[in-house]
């Protein structure tokens, strides 16, 4: 992709600091309002395709490049992974929760809901990532 | 009868017209944007149903990240059906 017209690339540039923080409030959130791990990392996910599409995959791969992405997605795995055996190590089973409480209603609350969340957004994110780097290299023949 | 079920009918009527359009249309790049307009349209629907957590899903994959991917598929291939 070579990249669009003057518009298209101001009004990407000026909307992905707001579409970014979108996602990670959505995310950040998951415990207290609608919405949560998958649908903040869609967010986010696309707030970077649209930089994608806007400027072309050259310049967008020096922001997020293929390696960034598999490294991010196998962090969010294993963080989910993690956290379930601490529960296991602590309590009785997988993804039971050792952290204490909280007040109700807080951000700092829920035990271990909000990390699960952020370990599921992180990797919905670098997922959804890896679709579009993967459907952007699959019909350039063999160049990875 | 109140004037939401009304609103309620009356969006899931024109979820079906875009659908119908968004087939027969020859050209594939308005297929897609008619499409992601009926996804906006079934988002709605969704929120007046009282569930605005499939809203936020059905807003963000089916008008994100599922027309980009139609987009990059057709800039790939042929635009016109």
């Amino acid at each position: 992709m070579a990249g669009m017209t003057v518009i298209v690339r101001t009004i990407a540039r000026l909307l992905f600091p707001f579409t970014f923080l979108f996602g990670v409030y959505i995310v950040l959130h998951g415990h207290l309002t609608p919405g949560g791990g998958f649908p903040g990392g869609v967010i986010i996910a696309s707030s970077v395709v649209m930089l994608f599409l806007a400027y072309g995959i050259e310049r967008a791969q020096k922001k997020v490049s293929l390696l960034h992405a598999e490294v991010l997605e196998s962090v969010g795995g294993l963080a989910i992974v993690v956290l379930g055996l601490f529960g296991l190590l602590f309590g009785t089973f997988f993804l039971q929760n050792v952290f204490p409480l909280g007040e109700l209603g807080q951000l700092f609350s829920a035990g271990n809901l909000p990390l699960l969340y952020l370990g599921v957004g992180i990797k919905v994110a670098a997922g959804i990532l890896l679709i579009f780097y993967a459907m952007l290299f699959a019909f350039r023949g063999g160049e990875e | 009868m109140g004037l939401e079920p009304l609103i309620q009918n009356a969006l899931l009527v024109f979820l079906f017209v875009l659908c119908v359009i968004a087939i027969e249309l020859k050209d594939l790049l308005y297929s897609v944007i008619v499409l992601a307009g009926a996804s906006i349209t079934l988002a709605v629907v969704f929120l007046m149903l009282q569930a605005p957590d499939i809203a936020i899903t059905q807003a963000a994959v089916g008008a994100g990240v599922a027309t980009v991917l139609f987009v990059i598929a057709i800039s790939r291939t042929r635009r016109q059906e």
